[in-house]
């Protein structure tokens, strides 16, 4: 479990990250999302002490974090970065074994972990083990960084902005693997995005962020339903509102029996899915792959008014 | 490439550098090739390639050398372009010594034979025709090392078998052959001595602005003003100044560090490598990627760590350039000490200078132009292997 | 000597122009008046011998010194940039393997050696000088005029031919004045070179502030080397100062900065 308690720096007597407290769960993503300058990477930094607090604390599993040496510290969090950081100098496995080297693991635990975390990401070990990033395309890179990030089983996984330099279809697939990476390790991840989709998409809980301050912090579907302040709103998109719900529902859920025509629609799709379905080949009903069950339209629009 | 619609069709195929190496070529034939003196002060009568010797030796290395430049003529052929500099490299040497010999046989005793402006022209073309066929050929960093041996080979294989001994500049090397070496030793000892001073005290100066960047900005106005500095005032300016040093501390007299002479001018020439080295540590600790300095500091590198591990290895072509730099740079700047007698090859510079003998001039000169090329191929190569990263994936 | 940026402190500000000018005052006054500095040079002088240097007036000394450098650079200046954008057009493509092999074989020559080598061509005085200055100084101005030519923003490029320039408009009004500052940059470079390659000179016959040094190192007499020093080395500052301070406002001017 982190702790984050009245977490404040100042730059020129102005605060960046204003008295911010929030406590994140082992073994969830948590996302903070905010426009720029709202000190959302600000808060990011000092996690790991990349920036100091002015005041306040953060505690890992109990222990605070100014306990120990900032540099001992960050060997335990790991951190990805936009643009992956990766040094241009090391092939893709000394990269990705940086961190436990640093932390003196021996050279067969190295190699192994390496080629556990490449073929995790889906890249041959023996094809791009010994590669220099430069001879990987950007969606590799990304993966290599955050493979490197997670070399050691850190406590917790910090990310800035990690998916920012790719192109949208690569992104959605990275975001993707990144979910299932997630779920199969269980880790602790802490993402910093601009991109309100994207923390839809991955995280369990957003934390929304606007000039310095905390404004809300709770799951997609409240954040969604019950923007706290007009900026949330705003961060959510008043008109897109009913369609990102649907995005967070399956089909699953609405499934009842009836008959149903056409094409049919997988019950882990999600409703909004669903809905453009619907709508595109104008039909009140589909029926759900593998069940004799159907999901409506008339279903799908309740439920899309039904957020209370 | 756009080359093709400004390029005559008639010439379509020929490299245009080529051509023009071949007509300067034929107009430095032109030129008097040897110069034929009574003596070693007076002016001398020059003479055309083809009247040093007899048609026997002039008429043969006259068409090796055209056949040379010729073959510099096929755009796409960079290897024969370059065995044909070599083949007109080895007409002119040919030429040279058959003709100092031809030329001496009917000369007094004190007659002086020296090559003229129409050899060192062709010298001149014969070696940019080398250098633009190796620009072509691109050689990786071994290759160039291999080369680099093998023309110093030559060189010292032409220089031991006496076949130049006959010309102005040899017979003033074998009159002064023991003072050459030790001007050598003593040329070096100023130009690697004075670098290894300048990087003891740069790299970590240079380290030091990059991390204070308050420091860094005062230190490089400060060394860019030192660096501006002409030579000899600079060379002139040690002179009192380590006079008076060593008026003060009597221990740097016992140590036979005197106001004149050797330690002025080492001094003077690690004062003017500071800069070059400073600057490009800094630089070259630059040159890292910010997301990898950022993502380093993330996973826990002590500051120590990051400097050895990730900044040096990737700023190291650049802290390299800044040494190639300096070696050039004083490597040429070592010949002011001759005026201050710090010896070194300016002494004979400026002997000549004073005694108005061209060939001790060139006794000077040339072992320093050559000295300075020499470190700066080498320099190149090791900087090329410095780089880690392949070459395509930068 | 480093312009402090436009909102710092009015004495960070004034400084670097304060001594701007009291390094200038010091130099009028080293040329025009140097008997001002007999008290001060008098004690580093061989006893009895004399103080200042009197052989020749130093202001013309100075004025010779510059207007060789002046010549010759003005010179280089015109020979390096033309065949810089001779180069870097289609048709001189083929010359840049080699122009740039010139360049790095060109500058490992040191300038000591040109002048020296520059005698047994052209006899003493002033031509082995001129001449050593004008191709020793061609190389800088040739090397960053080639890079200044070769790294425009491409999009400037591209919009400049979409508008409808023709390829001598795109080089007088685009190319060069982008390119500008760093041919400026190298003429510095090739400025101070000059300026100080032209003090050897003296030791060619050439009438230049380095007989000042030369006369004092020959007599052991320290005042005449740190008086022509001095002189030269404010010179060079002043130039190399000046230079700087025209190159900003040009790269400010250009967004280059």
């Amino acid at each position: 479990m982190i702790e984050i308690d009245r977490l404040t720096r100042l730059y020129d007597g102005k605060p960046a990250c204003d008295a911010v407290s929030m406590t994140i769960e082992t073994g969830t993503i948590t996302a903070i999302v905010g426009t720029s300058g709202s000190g959302k990477t600000t808060l990011l930094r000092m996690i790991n002490r990349l920036v100091e607090p002015s005041s306040g604390e953060v505690r890992i599993n109990g222990t605070p974090t100014h306990s120990e040496k900032p540099h001992l510290l960050r060997r335990r969090i790991g951190y990805a970065i936009q643009g992956h950081g990766l040094f241009p100098h090391h092939t893709v496995g000394r990269n990705i074994g940086a961190v436990p080297r640093l932390l003196g693991w021996p050279k067969d635990r190295i190699a192994a972990r390496v080629d556990e975390l490449l073929t995790l990401f889906s890249m041959d070990p023996s094809e791009f083990r010994d590669r220099f990033p430069a001879e990987l395309s950007g969606g590799q890179q990304q993966r290599v960084g955050v493979a490197r990030a997670l070399a050691s089983r850190p406590d917790l996984l910090l990310m800035d902005e990690p998916f920012g330099a790719l192109d949208p279809i690569i992104r959605t697939r990275a975001q993707d693997d990144l979910r299932q990476i997630q779920r199969h390790l269980g880790s602790t991840i802490l993402i910093v995005t601009h991109d309100m989709d994207e923390a839809i998409r991955l995280a369990d809980r957003i934390a929304v962020m606007d000039a310095g301050k905390l404004v809300q912090y709770g799951t997609p579907a409240e954040i969604i339903a019950h923007p706290a302040t007009p900026f949330v709103a705003e961060m959510v998109g008043e008109a897109d509102r009913p369609l990102r719900l649907l995005a967070l529902l399956q089909v699953s859920e609405l499934a009842e029996s009836g008959p149903a025509d056409g094409p049919e629609i997988a019950p882990d799709a999600t409703l909004r899915d669903a809905l453009s379905a619907c709508l595109w080949s104008g039909r009140e009903s589909l029926p759900v792959r593998g069940t004799t069950q159907r999901v409506t339209l008339e279903a799908i629009r309740s439920r899309a008014g039904a957020h209370a | 490439m756009s080359d093709t619609a400004t390029t005559p069709a008639g010439l379509r195929g020929l490299s245009p550098p080529g051509l023009l190496f071949a007509v300067l070529g034929a107009v430095s034939l032109l030129l008097p090739f040897m110069t034929l003196r009574a003596n070693r002060i007076v002016a001398g009568e020059g003479l055309p390639a083809w009247q040093i010797a007899e048609p026997g030796i002039t008429l043969p290395g006259l068409t090796v050398l055209a056949l040379g430049l010729a073959l510099g003529l096929p755009a796409s052929r960079p290897a024969l372009r370059l065995g044909g500099a070599l083949l007109a490299l080895a007409a002119l040497i040919f030429l040279l010594t058959n003709g100092a010999t031809a030329l001496m046989q009917d000369a007094g005793d004190y007659a002086r034979v020296s090559p003229a402006s129409g050899f060192w022209c062709l010298l001149a073309v014969t070696l940019l025709l080398a250098a633009d066929a190796l620009a072509q050929m691109r050689p990786g960093p071994a290759l160039r090392a291999v080369l680099l041996a093998g023309a110093l080979g030559a060189l010292w294989a032409t220089l031991a078998s006496g076949l130049l001994s006959e010309l102005s500049i040899g017979i003033e090397y074998a009159s002064r052959a023991s003072g050459f070496a030790r001007a050598t030793v003593r040329h070096l000892w100023l130009s690697l001595g004075s670098l290894a001073v300048a990087a003891a005290i740069g790299f970590p100066l240079g380290i030091a602005c990059h991390r204070v960047p308050a420091m860094r900005a005062a230190t490089l106005a400060t060394l860019s003003f030192v660096q501006t500095i002409p030579s000899l005032a600079m060379f002139g300016i040690m002179i009192p100044l380590l006079g008076a040093l060593v008026t003060a501390l009597p221990a740097l007299q016992a140590m036979g560090i005197a106001g004149i002479g050797f330690a002025p001018a080492f001094v003077a020439l690690v004062l003017y490598s500071l800069l070059p080295v400073v600057a490009n540590t800094v630089a070259g600790l630059d040159a890292a990627p910010k997301p990898a300095i950022e993502a380093a500091r993330g996973m826990g590198l002590t500051p120590m760590q990051r400097l050895w591990q990730v900044e040096l290895p990737l700023g190291l072509p650049v802290l390299l350039a800044g040494v190639r730099i300096v070696l050039v740079q004083n490597i040429g700047l070592a010949v002011i000490a001759g005026l201050i007698g710090g010896g070194g090859y300016g002494t004979f510079v400026f002997q000549g200078l004073n005694q108005t003998a061209t060939d001790l001039i060139l006794l000077g000169a040339l072992p320093t132009v050559l000295l300075a090329m020499v470190a700066a191929i080498t320099m190149d190569i090791l900087v090329d292997l410095s780089r880690r990263t392949p070459e395509h994936a930068r | 000597m480093t312009t402090a940026p436009r909102n710092a402190p009015m004495a960070l500000r004034v400084a670097p122009m304060a001594l701007r000018l009291a390094l200038i005052i010091l130099l009028a006054a080293l040329v025009l008046a140097p008997g001002l500095f007999e008290p001060v040079f008098a004690p580093i002088a061989p006893v009895g011998g004399p103080v200042i240097y009197t052989r020749s007036s130093l202001l013309s000394l100075s004025l010779s010194h510059l207007g060789l450098v002046a010549a010759a650079s003005l010179a280089s200046t015109i020979v390096a940039v033309t065949l810089a954008i001779l180069v870097t057009r289609p048709a001189g493509e083929a010359f840049r393997p080699l122009s740039r092999s010139i360049t790095n074989i060109g500058q490992t020559f040191p300038p000591v050696a040109v002048l020296a080598l520059a005698v047994p061509a052209l006899g003493f005085g002033v031509g082995p000088t001129l001449v050593a200055l004008f191709l020793y100084g061609l190389l800088p101005i040739f090397e960053n005029a080639m890079t200044g030519l070769t790294t425009l923003p491409p999009q400037v490029l591209e919009a400049a031919r979409g508008t409808g320039l023709s390829r001598r408009q795109r080089l007088w009004q685009v190319e060069l004045p982008l390119a500008a500052p760093v041919i400026l940059a190298g003429i510095r470079l090739s400025l101070v070179i000059a300026l100080g390659t032209a003090t050897i000179g003296s030791t060619v016959a050439a009438r230049t502030l380095g007989e000042v040094i030369i006369a004092g190192l020959l007599t052991s007499n320290t005042a005449f080397v740190l008086q022509g020093g001095l002189i030269v080395g404010l010179f060079a500052a002043l130039l190399y100062d000046a230079m700087v301070q025209i190159e900003r406002r040009l790269a400010r001017r250009m967004g280059r900065s």
